[in-house]
């Protein structure tokens, strides 16, 4: 990147090449900013906006100020749904991470035929949530029926389980090509050193591997929570929520606030709002300690 | 001695678990050529002789659900390359525009790109399929540019990355030599850009190509269904489940996926990873 830094925007010499650029500025900025705005930027306020009103359609809103968001916050559906998705976000961060790591370290090692397994793992990671959703839901259910003589959609727990095997499944392969990548960019010399001063294998992982690969674990964190926290097409696909709603995720709890909702629409927008802001809170504080490890290391 | 049996040791249960990896999609693969009683009784069976059915279970999926299944496939490949297109072309234009003129107005464009990346789709579910609608956007020859908004974002991240790279002289050389900025862009700075291309077009038409809530909020379910729509409307809300017409029909889904993932497998992995910068 720092090499980059030397031909920054602002580093533009001649004048008048600036000036003809500026010209056709509308032809080239404003088809994207328009879609930008009708597609994210509009959406976004109005539904802050909405958030304050009363609805069920959008002929009749009335203005209730916070209680929405009052009734969002007594929702136990909600609260419960907050609660499933930090368990599942927590459990499947880890899993994710630490196969995805072991995987990583162990093919860098030169085994035969490692190209062909990154091949395998990764492959996953290309099928959509909604079929990803349908081909682990037949699989359990069948398993489930087998060995404990049960279903998926029965209990809580296997929807659980269910859920972090089939994130797994789908992120182990993406996350492992990250730590390869940074696993091939520790330079030999940092081993060799460590080596000839007598450092164990252990001590070699502890002080020399993970520090050097804090980056990639940064990225690796940060893309599984959130994308734990955002899951919605395999919530939908594997449990809908069921039994019950005990498997239901936040993002599944706001989607039928809404749509199944028949009297106050504005329930599930402050549902989103609150959504919202827990994502960019964690998405912030979560960059900030990685970060920071990152300096210290 | 001891090192290269424990290296085949770790080969051996990286063998295993690859098997383990693939073997969900085996299991749909053979189910989908077996009677839907065989498949009830137990699925983990190969077909025999007798539960066997050949191609029925992809002929029935054909028109399985009340909706011709080629029509998905044409619905979800018109918004897909469409939206792709569209993003490709307006999203490196912008970015470059930004890159090089840094102007209040670029950086503030450029903040919210970046703003807009961790914002949850619920966010603006509602809202979005609302302008999308009042706007006429909710057919697959206009949803592409909902796609272009709510897109944008990774898109010119990842673009402004790169232009940032590209020395200026270049460009300026070019410029003396008489090309207007339209000449400049086309001819100089998307031929240099071409990785970048293929890593952000890749990146997209997973995205859209996957995507399901967003076109089952905005399109009319009735007439268009995407792929993803129509598997979960067989399995969801469809009174019957046909087990054997669904996993036929999600082979005939992971197909092209995998066909073109085994033909472009270095672009495709580069193409992802260059998402995961984002963090």
């Amino acid at each position: 990147m720092s090499k980059t830094k030397k031909y920054n925007s602002s580093a533009i010499r001649s004048g008048g090449q600036l000036k003809s650029i500026k010209r056709y500025g509308l032809l080239f900025l404003l088809p994207t900013a328009v879609a930008f705005f009708i597609g994210f930027v509009w959406p976004f306020l109005r539904g802050i906006y909405l958030s304050f009103f009363r609805f069920r359609t959008l002929r009749f809103t009335e203005y209730t100020g916070l209680s929405n968001y009052k009734t969002a916050l007594g929702d136990q559906t909600f609260f419960r749904s907050l609660l499933f998705t930090t368990a599942f976000t927590v459990v499947s961060v880890l899993v994710i991470n630490l196969a995805a790591f072991f995987i990583a370290f162990a093919l860098t090692r030169g085994i035969r035929g490692s190209n062909g397994f990154r091949t395998i793992f990764f492959m996953p990671n290309l099928i959509g949530g909604i079929v990803l959703g349908y081909i682990w839901k037949i699989i359990l259910d069948a398993l489930i029926m087998e060995y404990l003589g049960s279903a998926l959609a029965l209990e809580a727990n296997y929807g659980f389980w269910g859920l972090v095997i089939l994130v797994s499944w789908q992120q182990i392969g993406y996350m492992m090509i990250i730590y390869i990548a940074g696993l091939q960019n520790i330079p030999g010399e940092y081993m060799e050193a460590a080596k000839i001063d007598g450092a164990n294998s252990w001590q070699l992982l502890r002080h020399i591997t993970i520090p050097s690969i804090m980056p990639s674990i940064t990225i690796c964190t940060f893309l599984s929570l959130t994308n734990g926290f955002k899951l919605f097409d395999q919530n939908l696909a594997l449990t809908n929520g069921l039994p019950f709603r005990d498997t239901e995720m936040v993002a599944l709890n706001i989607y039928k606030s809404f749509y199944e909702s028949t009297t106050n629409m504005g329930v599930g927008q402050a549902k989103a709002v609150i959504f919202f802001l827990i994502v960019v809170v964690i998405s912030l504080s979560q960059l900030y300690f990685t970060r920071r490890k990152e300096v210290q290391a | 001695m001891t090192r290269s049996r424990s290296g085949g040791l770790l080969s051996g249960f990286f063998f295993l678990l690859s098997a383990l990896w693939v073997a969900p999609v085996i299991v749909v693969l053979y189910n989908s050529f077996k009677s839907n009683d065989a498949i009830k009784e137990s699925l983990f069976s190969l077909p025999t002789g007798e539960s066997f059915v050949g191609a029925d279970n992809y002929i029935k999926g054909m028109t399985f659900g009340g909706y011709p299944f080629y029509d998905s496939v044409f619905y979800s490949l018109v918004i897909t390359i469409l939206s792709v297109a569209l993003i490709l072309l307006c999203t490196s234009m912008a970015a470059w525009y930004i890159s090089r003129v840094d102007s209040f107005l670029c950086r503030m464009v450029y903040y919210l790109c970046i703003f807009s990346m961790v914002v949850p789709f619920q966010m603006v579910m509602f809202t979005l399929a609302n302008t999308a609608d009042r706007l006429s956007l909710n057919t697959p020859y206009t949803i592409p540019v909902i796609y272009l908004g709510f897109g944008a974002g990774l898109a010119v991240f990842l673009f402004s990355g790169f232009v940032k790279s590209i020395p200026l002289d270049i460009e300026e050389a070019a410029t003396i030599d008489g090309c207007s900025p339209l000449q400049t862009f086309f001819l100089v700075v998307v031929p240099i850009m071409k990785s970048t291309f293929i890593s952000v077009g890749i990146l997209q038409i997973m995205w859209v190509w996957n995507d399901y809530l967003l076109p089952y909020l905005v399109l009319d379910k009735t007439v268009y269904k995407t792929i993803p729509i129509h598997i979960q409307y067989l399995q969801g809300s469809y009174g019957q489940v046909d087990y054997g017409a669904t996993m036929a029909l999600i082979i005939l889904c992971l197909l092209p996926i995998v066909t073109i993932y085994f033909l472009c497998q270095k672009h495709i992995i580069k193409g992802v990873l260059s998402g995961a910068v984002k963090g």
